[in-house]
């Protein structure tokens, strides 16, 4: 398969937009659904963080989100049009002084179900790579 | 009626809330904002609740949701209500697991586990 690409505003209303194209695509290869699971969430929460803290909600900015889905694996791209972040400040969610924060998980289940997780130089694109279980696909359909 | 979509199915039992989650799929980005007004309105209208959340039909969350249910937690603490959770199946766990956010809840396996422990 080819890369695809899907643009969106920057409103969490339009995650079921993308979540539809991708998924689609895996459940129709025979993906079973911890896999399906995993793709969606680290993908939901590139996809939140571009349009909450990348372009902020700002309506005139757009996320962009590119994938490609091959025999072994799942590759997304996710660019927005904000200023970028230092990834490597952000804190640890999981430590007893953040335990309580609301917010800044998402990187931490990004790397938790992604097996790559990189982001450009700016800090305003993500590219996250999962790899596909073959075992968990019926036979015949990729 | 105010149009929105009802996301909660409320039930007494004795001093406990019991909250169950009435969609599959509600607890993504698009839906929690609905879903976290909800839960608000209700322990607004309760002082001092005792608040069972029930996760049986949830079948997908992401970190918007664990921000909801943190700041619940914190507004049923101040009140001096108490928070559980119950019924929640192994790929969710596994999010609260990873953000050692089964540390900061108290998560039952079945809701007469959780109602025993108020």
């Amino acid at each position: 398969m080819d890369w695809q690409t899907v643009v969106i505003p920057s409103h969490p209303n339009f995650m079921g937009v993308v979540e539809r194209r991708v998924l689609t695509s895996l459940v129709d290869l025979g993906f079973d659904d911890a896999q399906l699971f995993a793709v969606r969430l680290a993908l939901e929460e590139a996809v939140t963080n571009a349009i909450k803290h990348g372009n902020k909600m700002d309506p005139s900015k757009k996320v962009t989100i590119r994938f490609k889905i091959d025999s072994e694996k799942v590759s997304f791209e996710v660019s927005d049009e904000g200023e970028g972040f230092d990834y490597n400040a952000v804190p640890d969610p999981t430590d007893d002084e953040h335990l309580e924060l609301p917010h800044g998980r998402g990187l931490l289940l990004m790397r938790a179900y992604a097996d790559e997780v990189t982001y450009n130089e700016a800090g305003n694109q993500v590219r996250l790579v999962m790899k596909l279980d073959q075992d968990r696909v019926e036979e015949g359909a990729l | 009626m105010d149009g929105r979509k009802q996301r909660l199915m409320v039930e007494p039992r004795g001093e406990v809330t019991i909250v169950t989650f009435v969609d599959k799929k509600i607890l993504d980005e698009s839906n929690i904002q609905d879903i976290g007004d909800q839960l608000f309105e209700l322990i607004e209208k309760h002082y001092k609740i005792d608040l069972l959340l029930n996760f049986e039909n949830v079948e997908y969350l992401s970190s918007a949701a664990l921000g909801k249910l943190i700041t619940l937690n914190k507004k049923v603490k101040a009140e001096n209500g108490k928070l559980k959770l119950c019924c929640i199946r192994p790929q969710i766990y596994d999010v609260f697991k990873i953000t050692k956010l089964n540390k900061l809840f108290e998560i039952h396996d079945t809701e007469e586990r959780a109602l025993a422990r108020f």
